[in-house]
């Protein structure tokens, strides 16, 4: 059977990605981020998913205003990086697992998560730079890739509780495909950060700390948080960090291998949470 | 369980910070919907060599337009824009997201860099409005980094 093996918490600054990408991981700017990310780069290795679940959220990239889903699966066989208005970033596509992302479809709106998929979508830095920070430059990533895009640009967002649910329904469907495949599940964003408005550039390292600290043992109190609490207190776009909630849904006793954070990176708070599960 | 919505916004009380909710995206489609265009490299270049052209194939208000040629960035999330599509615009002028930020909070790309290395814009004085006007009303919202 399919086993839920580890999650991961990780924002997906798309400046990370350009540095990777010129090659600037040595600047010193830079350094201590990727420097940051060494371990958790050889932690996965030894994790070794067959499959990533990579929830994140397109940035008006596949998706636009004239249609907004709250959750979309990707259920192809391959995506292709979106140009963002430089050109595509020069990473690999992500090849799709479609047999096991069908069976999760299937098994989450059976369970009540109606979920939109996608047949087709190009991804965005939203998924593409998870995928920089933990596997490095690779010809081909090292495992097979289901996206999950949440809706966090319009307002309402799903609940945190909601995800965080949603997440436990992952488990379940991932846990019923008769195949043995080691999945981990990525959830990614934040920390805090605000982009819009005269509160450009708010972060909140005392919020984005306690959530580190709470995320793991006590998530159910991190669901209570209200959207304008994540939006007052962690910035407006801090509030992607529900997707990590996801995450955490998906794993029953996770041991944290790994943490880091580092302020700041462009506008934002990068935050890495390494989780192995135990049972 | 059903939760109600209030009529006055609970996040309307953030300083400083303009919530894409269901309004502001349906007033802002047209605005946003020019923004995405420019994922594209042919529309860039169509957008680059007769940009009233361009412009005058998305049915935006008077303002909308005028914010865009303005290149208000604050403008334009005023009038229903949301940062996601307008940085698009921000992209295709070879701006950063530090540059944008500086121009929305009245501070130099420098000054906005130099606030972020020092941790970023602080929460006190930028929670609540209602806050703000109990505690100083004389003074604005935005706490301006320098006086920190």
């Amino acid at each position: 059977m399919a086993k839920i093996v580890a999650g991961v918490g990780c924002s997906h600054i798309p400046s990370i990605g350009a540095a990777a990408d010129k090659g600037m991981e040595q600047d010193p700017y830079y350094k201590p981020l990727f420097d940051g990310y060494a371990p958790a780069r050889e932690w996965i290795k030894k994790v070794a998913p067959d499959v990533v679940i990579l929830i994140y959220n397109d940035h008006a990239s596949a998706f636009s205003v004239e249609l907004i889903n709250t959750f979309v699966l990707g259920v192809g066989d391959r995506y292709k990086p979106h140009d963002e208005g430089y050109g595509p970033r020069q990473v690999p596509d992500a090849i799709g697992h479609a047999d096991l992302s069908a069976h999760i479809l299937e098994s989450l709106i059976l369970d009540e998560f109606d979920m939109a998929l996608a047949n087709e979508m190009t991804v965005d830095h939203g998924l593409t730079v998870p995928l920089t920070v933990m596997f490095d430059k690779p010809d081909a990533w090292p495992c097979k890739i289901i996206p999950l895009c949440v809706n966090v640009i319009k307002y309402p967002q799903p609940t945190g509780n909601r995800c965080f649910n949603l997440g436990k329904a992952l488990r379940k469907a991932v846990e019923s495909y008769p195949e043995d495949l080691r999945v981990a599940v990525f959830g990614t964003g934040g920390m805090g950060h605000q982009l819009q408005g005269e509160r450009a550039g708010l972060l909140n390292q005392e919020f984005d700390q306690h959530f580190l600290d709470h995320l793991k043992d006590a998530p159910e109190e991190l669901t209570k948080l209200s959207h304008v609490d994540y939006m007052r207190d962690a910035g407006s776009e801090g509030i992607e960090l529900i997707m990590w909630l996801m995450m955490r849904g998906a794993l029953k006793a996770p041991s944290e291998a790994y943490r880091f954070y580092h302020v700041p990176m462009s506008n934002t708070a990068a935050g890495l949470v390494c989780y192995e599960e135990t049972e | 369980m059903g939760a109600e919505i209030p009529m006055e916004k609970d996040y309307d009380d953030i300083p400083g910070t303009y919530v894409f909710d269901t309004k502001r995206c349906k007033d802002g489609f047209h605005l946003n919907k020019f923004c995405k265009t420019l994922d594209d490299a042919a529309n860039r270049a169509l957008f680059k060599a007769d940009p009233s052209a361009y412009l005058d194939q998305f049915p935006m208000t008077t303002e909308q337009r005028a914010m865009i040629e303005q290149r208000d960035w604050l403008g334009m999330l005023q009038v229903g824009g949301n940062i996601y599509y307008t940085f698009k615009l921000a992209i295709f002028d070879g701006l950063t997201m530090q540059h944008v930020g500086g121009l929305m909070s009245d501070m130099t790309v420098d000054d906005f860099r130099a606030m972020m290395l020092d941790g970023g814009r602080k929460l006190e004085g930028n929670q609540s409005k209602k806050q703000n006007q109990e505690r100083k009303p004389e003074q604005s919202e935005i706490h301006n980094p320098s006086e920190r």
